[in-house]
């Protein structure tokens, strides 16, 4: 079933050198270092929201941190009494704090959201690689392998005939046995994908420090891939478990 | 989000669901999946050697209302066709005909993947067993 996950909105890194609107020093991101006031929002991306660098292998600790430091100084109580325009600013600065924190919090779309400030059109892949293929009349490479599709269809046969016979109220042992198996091997397929995710993000965090463009173009096509097979497995585990309720 | 009636119709009502048999010389068969949010298609066509012309076609689809009501209608759409002719089948005109919303494009795009593979895999069959043809002459 459908499934598109939430579009974040990408913001694009403005000018870093602004005054203070109230007393004309030097700003930091959220408040002004120098009088303390509230700053209009800066248009930042989430990572340098937090003042992160673009790197995934993030210390979520420290992020949920900083999270609920920024929600106290930026909730509404505190600006009851301040001009109009502060209340403004710190509504913005907060509801963009909450937006740049479930991004990032979130392992998945965390690496989605970079993938995309990266200039990668995640729901775009397909019909991008359709097009060329419709262009130059040669087949379309799928961007998952033959394989992983004959699995994901096979099952979802044998699901749909879980379901049929649930209707009938008759039941199959032998086909159960078989579904109850490829949930085991499909949970572990799902952790497996996980952890080289994981081991990209040590890539791209090494690579955003000191390798070339290439490298990183080259590490981005690979948590791209991870992420594509991660959505089948992800659709299969859901299903599986539906038709084994 | 709402469906357009035309989605609802071949969702409740689906065209040529079924299966053939993929080992048949004049069958071809496509398997795709849609990376972005991972349903897959099957869409089989029987072609006619002789005049190349697609007689038959089959789909199955694990995925979404549009995306079934897309491979339904694709399948209605290349039965009757040459090769040639189904390949020229454009996913927009798909979504033109099932007035899909922008977030259902994807689906589409299956669609038209699902034809071109199936027309893919006949083809290589095709020329599997044609210079055994030519040795012979
Ligand atoms: S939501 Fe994926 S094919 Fe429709």
């Amino acid at each position: 079933m459908a499934n598109a996950d939430s579009k974040s909105s990408l913001i694009v890194p403005g000018e870093a050198t602004e005054r203070c609107w109230s007393c004309g020093t030097m700003r930091a991101q959220h408040f002004c270092n120098s009088c303390g006031k509230v700053q209009p929002a800066a248009p930042v991306d989430y990572f340098m929201f937090f003042g992160f660098p673009r790197k995934l292998d993030l210390d979520t600790a420290v992020l949920e941190k900083e999270f609920y430091a920024l929600s106290r100084r930026l909730h509404p109580d505190v600006f009851a009494q301040a001009e109009s325009v502060e209340r403004a600013w710190s509504l913005e600065q907060s509801s963009m704090l909450n937006d740049a924190y479930r991004t990032l919090k979130d392992p998945i779309k965390r690496t989605e959201y970079l993938l995309r400030l990266e200039g990668v059109e995640l729901e775009e892949q397909s019909k991008q690689a359709t097009e060329k293929a419709r262009a130059t009349g040669e087949l379309k490479k799928q961007v998952v392998p033959p394989d992983l599709l004959e699995e994901v269809f096979e099952l979802n046969m044998h699901l749909e005939e879980l379901r049929g016979q649930k209707e009938l109220g008759e039941d199959d042992p032998a086909l159960l046995e078989e579904i109850g198996k490829a949930k085991l091997s499909l949970e572990e397929k799902f952790d497996a994908l996980f952890n080289e995710l994981k081991a990209e993000w040590k890539k791209w965090d090494a690579a955003v420090d000191s390798g070339t463009e290439e490298q990183l173009a080259q590490i981005r096509d690979q948590m791209l891939d991870v992420l594509n097979r991660r959505n089948y497995i992800r659709n299969l585990v859901r299903d599986v478990n539906e038709a084994l309720e | 989000m709402a469906y357009s009636d035309k989605v609802i119709d071949h969702y409740n009502n689906p065209r040529n669901v079924g299966s053939m048999d993929k080992a048949s010389s004049d069958v071809g068969t496509g398997l795709v999946g849609a990376p972005e949010c991972g349903d897959v298609m099957k869409l089989q066509i029987k072609v006619n050697p002789e005049t190349n012309v697609i007689e038959d076609a089959k789909f199955k689809t694990f995925g979404c209302g549009s995306a079934i009501a897309s491979s339904s209608l694709a399948t209605e759409w290349v039965k009757g066709k040459t090769i040639d002719e189904a390949l020229s089948i454009k996913n927009t005109e798909i979504v033109k005909e099932l007035a899909l919303p922008p977030v259902k494009i994807h689906c589409s795009v299956l669609a038209e993947d699902a034809i071109r593979a199936a027309i893919g895999d006949w083809k290589k069959k095709q020329e599997a067993t044609r210079p055994a043809e030519m040795q012979i002459q």
